[in-house]
């Protein structure tokens, strides 16, 4: 499988299914058992400054001394040995980054403070101040409410579109990246379906992967995997194993 | 009473205390921010125990105490550092290598039979004992710990308050957990002369706990840790001096009016603002 550059490629599937540990691989922080994985013209390496990285929200503790502007500085220099002041320019992408996301207001703040949206504006600045060719997203989404979903999949679709940059993004719900996936990859159990949504999320698709009855269904605009749950392979005391509803909102 | 002050600043053992407690305030004060933030509480307390087993042990076999301190509270270190670097492990490992450690402590104190005054010193510090010889060892050991401080300054920065991206980016997260730990031991072993074993905590948790309540500003964090450490350690050698009370109880007291009064005091200033901004 090849990503093109500029593409914005959605990785989906339940949890356990590997998709962090596929990062991890491409971030050079994890061995492949077998295959080989090309990034960016070369091995995986670690540490590669062409690489963006936008964790899922963990939120930071109330008391930490660090505000947004002071994350994003750590995207500049925060890998670099010693100790010592950003130069003038840097200070200045530090700016440009912030003020993409349009964190300005909050970016004195102590990050503690802020909401989930706000953290995760800041991350996505602190993995884009370095210029990056590749953006790998791991749930960048989870733990937020939908109208901050949107924001930071706008941001991050908005940048692929406008640098041309690549995203390789990690969700387990696919509805708030429809507008933006260029393709996605299913992910279940070692085996996987790659095209566009259209092609990838149909119930016979999915029943092939789960290996089990799995209906896909279109609602309003978006999509709903449901799977059974006497369904064959699935535990029904292990609710992780099954299909995850994908995009079940209130 | 500051005629009586400058009579003794002309004493030698006065002027060893004073330079002594001022490396172990800049050395304590600087690693105590990270302790704090790294959540590093219990290591820093069997450090100092199984450092206090190490000093025992070197008194038996007539070596320096201040090598056998820097002796257990490194091997600890490596110990902790080999054995458990996941949190969740972290926590049990730093236990049972505390509780062995003092387990032979334990031992080496009923081995030597002359141990009242100096285990004492070791568990309550006696900074007024530090000798010439001592405060060169000191001098070597802070200057070490703050060039090491001073070369990963920003890796470990990065690795204690975002720990995820930073191994994304390429920081060697593992191998910055065992060197800070190695950099702590060493400055375990110096404030252990200050405020002895039980003290510990005032100088390695106190200056970065009472800073995170003063400012949202990492630099300027680091800067306050510093002079609050400073501000214990020298004010309460100066009290000691004037009046007949241990050291380590003005240290550990001015250190804890410096957190209620950054903490209620932040409190308040937060509640000011609030109320100007509504």
């Amino acid at each position: 499988m090849t990503v093109p550059r500029g593409e914005f490629l959605a990785v989906l599937g339940p949890n356990g299914s590997g998709k962090t540990s596929l990062l991890r691989a491409l971030l050079g922080l994890a061995p492949l058992a077998s295959g080989s994985l090309d990034v960016l013209g070369g091995p995986p390496r670690r540490g590669n400054p062409a690489i963006g990285y936008v964790p899922q929200h963990a939120g930071f503790d109330r008391d930490v001394p660090l505000r947004g502007r002071d994350l994003v500085a750590l995207g500049v220099d925060g890998h670099r040995w010693g100790f010592g002041r950003l130069s003038r320019a840097d200070r200045v992408r530090v700016e440009a980054a912030l003020e993409a996301v349009a964190a300005g207001p909050y970016a004195d703040a102590p990050i503690g403070r802020l909401s989930g949206g706000e953290q995760q504006r800041l991350r996505i600045a602190q993995a884009l101040v370095g210029n990056p060719k590749l953006l790998l997203c791991d749930e960048p989404l989870a733990s937020l409410d939908m109208r901050y979903q949107q924001e930071i999949t706008e941001l991050i679709g908005g940048w692929s579109r406008d640098k041309g940059g690549t995203v390789v993004f990690v969700t387990h719900d696919v509805n708030p990246v429809l507008g933006y996936a260029d393709r996605v990859v299913f992910v279940v159990n070692g085996r996987w379906a790659a095209g566009s949504t259209d092609e990838v999320l149909t119930s016979e698709r999915m029943s092939g992967l789960y290996d089990a009855p799995v209906e896909v269904l279109r609602v309003r605009g978006r999509i709903v995997v449901v799977g059974e749950a006497s369904g064959a392979g699935f535990d029904i005391d292990e609710p992780h194993h099954f299909p995850e509803p994908t995009g079940v909102h209130p | 009473m500051i005629d009586q002050l400058v009579h003794l600043l002309g004493y030698e053992f006065v002027q060893n205390a004073l330079i002594a407690g001022v490396l172990v305030a800049v050395v304590a004060g600087l690693v105590s921010r990270f302790v704090v933030a790294r959540s590093m509480s219990f290591a820093v307390h069997a450090l100092a125990e199984v450092g206090f087993t190490g000093s025992v042990g070197f008194l038996l076999i007539g070596l320096s105490p201040v090598l056998g301190l820097l002796s257990g509270s490194f091997i600890t270190a490596l110990v902790i550092g080999a054995l458990g670097l996941r949190i969740r492990e972290r926590d049990a490992v730093v236990g049972l290598v505390m509780a062995f450690g003092l387990g032979l402590g334990v031992l080496f104190l009923s081995l030597y039979a002359r141990y009242a005054t100096e285990a004492i010193a070791l568990l309550f510090g006696a900074i007024t004992a530090v000798s010439r010889g001592d405060l060169i060892l000191m001098v070597v050991v802070a200057a070490l710990t703050i060039v090491g401080l001073g070369v990963m300054y920003r890796p470990l920065t990065f690795a204690t308050v975002d720990p995820v991206v930073a191994e994304a980016r390429g920081v060697p997260v593992r191998l910055i957990s065992i060197l800070f730990l190695v950099l702590l031991a060493a400055a375990v072993a110096e404030a252990v002369q200050v405020v002895g074993v039980l003290l510990i905590l005032t100088l390695l948790i106190t200056p970065g706990a009472t800073a995170e309540r003063l400012t949202a500003r990492p630099g300027l964090a680091t800067v306050m840790s510093v002079g609050i450490a400073l501000l214990a350690t020298v004010g309460g050698i100066l009290l000691a001096l004037l009046t007949t009370v241990p050291v380590s109880f003005y240290v550990t007291s001015i250190a804890f009016v410096c957190y209620l009064t950054a903490r209620f005091g932040g409190l308040a200033v937060e509640r000011l603002r609030g109320a100007a901004s509504n």
